[in-house]
């Protein structure tokens, strides 16, 4: 049942008179732009990987493996669904999309600006006393997260695989290229948004109530909270920057530029 | 230098009211409150308003200007647009007394639900000894001026009424404070998402915005709560290990 107040006559959505439509609105074209990219790339399905479209560069032995973190791990499987070949993306997708979907920050940042519930401080929002929050489904589903978390912290090691492979070249030896240098930032931002995640926070230390009888789990708790006070810049920083990632792969392996080499050892 | 800003302050109680129109000389450093009292001084002694410090330290004065859930003590003058009438009303989330009073009792009516501190060992005569990264994280609850400005900004509680599925983020600083206490021994999780909702909270996080003590309510206070609140009731492989246990 819910409760209602008596009112003031003067009630509107808002009294607010800054612009506090601005927040919502980027964060909903932002997030929009890369849901719209990330889309057309899982379906594209090519210039994802160097190996599968081999660049002349790469045929003469002079650069690694650089795989699109898109497609990474990448499934060997070919299958063909009413003639299309069914894009490898598609079936690791649901790995980052459930960890980014439920994850705290990013519920706060689409429940602003994609649900309106509410929109920002102080503005009435969309729906009335029939919300229920994250208590009943679809949304109770959020309390999941702990889970996609598991999954996220193995894919980190996966990308840092990536990095390594990216380095070791076909004609032997090794080498650091642009493309390198730009996996590693890839996997050390998105790793300071998985290990920087509100549920890894709990793990590390946030489910004890006595520190002085956990030592090591307090020090290992403080190095976790660093990266939760920064969770949204990593949200938002390894967002931006697997996009950017992707795109690079894609450049290289369509053969629209080489991938620059710094040194070889 | 001397100027004159114009207040549109809310008149009336719970059958209803309108907004009037004051305007009062400002002076360096003025706050909304002092402008509220050269109100009640020089032009209209019935205008009530609660208030106790002026140091932003008891929670009494906490208002709406220009939409904004906020200290009337804290809010300067000059930080406001001044070319448009500065808009000052009550908490829309509690029913109003009179004018920019409003009775917050249900506040206290639903703390006494909580239970206290319950020790492991009642009873013992020794002394409690807490160590400095005990009190660390609950430190920061203690902060709070119980001005529930983070509950006047809930949306839950504010523009969809649920107070019946919420204790509200105030409320849940309360409970983190007692539920991350090292020496506590009650199971709070069944309270915690039963009674006091933890669930109903969408993380949206404007209690942490308005929150005049800086207390990180939704990242310290709540998401942990529902972390344990999920060790219990959605994590079947814990669930699993805690029969294992047994
Ligand atoms: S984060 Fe939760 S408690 Fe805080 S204002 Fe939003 S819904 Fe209310
Ligand atoms: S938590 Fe902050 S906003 Fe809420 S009542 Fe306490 S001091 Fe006020
Ligand atoms: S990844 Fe953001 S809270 Fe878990
Ligand atoms: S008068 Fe005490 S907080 Fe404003």
């Amino acid at each position: 049942m819910a409760v209602t107040p008596q009112r003031r006559s003067q009630d509107k959505r808002t009294f607010r008179t800054d612009a506090w439509w601005i927040q919502p609105a980027v964060v909903a074209v932002v997030f929009t732009a890369f849901v719209v990219y990330a889309t057309f790339r899982t379906f594209e399905n090519n210039y994802y990987s160097a190996p599968i479209h081999l660049s002349d560069l790469y045929q003469a032995g002079q650069v690694g493996d650089l795989l699109s973190p898109l497609y990474s791990p990448l499934i060997p499987i070919d299958w063909k669904i009413w003639g299309y070949h069914v894009s490898p993306a598609i079936l690791i997708l649901v790995f980052p999309l459930s960890f980014r979907l439920t994850c705290y920050y990013y519920r706060k940042a689409y429940y602003r600006s994609y649900f309106l519930t509410p929109p920002a401080c102080a503005v009435r929002g969309l729906g009335g006393s029939a919300y229920t929050g994250e208590r009943k489904f679809p949304f109770i589903l959020q309390n999941l997260h702990r889970f996609t978390w598991y999954f996220a912290a193995i894919f980190i090691v996966i990308l840092a695989i990536d990095v390594i492979r990216s380095m070791m070249y076909h004609g032997g030896g090794w080498g650091v290229s642009v493309g390198t240098l730009v996996l590693l930032l890839n996997v050390i931002l998105l790793g300071a948004y998985t290990f920087g995640c509100h549920s890894c926070r709990h793990f590390c230390g946030g489910c004890v109530n006595s520190f002085s009888k956990h030592k090591g789990l307090y020090g290992l708790w403080r190095k976790v909270t660093y990266l939760n006070e920064r969770h949204q810049l990593f949200a938002w920083s390894s967002l931006v920057w697997v996009s950017l990632t992707d795109l690079y792969v894609r450049t290289v392996t369509s053969g629209a530029i080489a991938d620059h080499v710094f040194f070889r050892f | 230098m001397t100027q004159t800003v114009t207040l549109h302050v809310f008149r009336g109680d719970s059958n209803g009211g309108e907004f009037r129109e004051y305007k009062v000389k400002t002076a360096p450093g003025m706050v909304v409150l002092d402008a509220i009292h050269q109100i009640q001084k020089e032009q209209d002694g019935t205008l009530a308003c609660r208030w106790n410090c002026k140091a932003a330290k008891c929670g009494s004065c906490s208002a709406e200007i220009n939409g904004h859930p906020g200290l009337m003590c804290k809010t300067r003058i000059e930080a406001l647009p001044t070319e448009k009438p500065v808009v000052v009303q009550p908490v829309k989330t509690f029913p109003i007394i009179k004018d920019l009073v409003t009775d917050v009792s249900w506040n206290y009516e639903i703390a006494k639900t909580i239970a206290p501190l319950k020790l492991k060992d009642e009873g013992s005569t020794e002394p409690l000894r807490m160590q400095q990264e005990d009190v660390d994280r609950v430190q920061e609850f203690r902060k709070c001026i119980e001005c529930f400005l983070c509950q006047d900004v809930c949306h839950i509680l504010r523009d969809r009424h649920r107070k019946d599925i919420f204790y509200g983020p105030r409320q849940m600083v309360r409970i983190a404070a007692l539920a991350m206490h090292p020496l506590d021994a009650s199971e709070r999780r069944p309270f915690i998402k039963d009674q006091a909702g933890v669930l109903a909270c969408n993380i949206t996080k404007c209690c942490t915005e308005v929150c005049p003590e800086h207390i990180k309510i939704t990242d310290n206070a709540i998401i942990p709560l529902k972390e344990r609140v999920a060790d219990l009731y959605f994590d079947p492989i814990r669930a699993l290990i805690r029969k294992v246990k047994r």
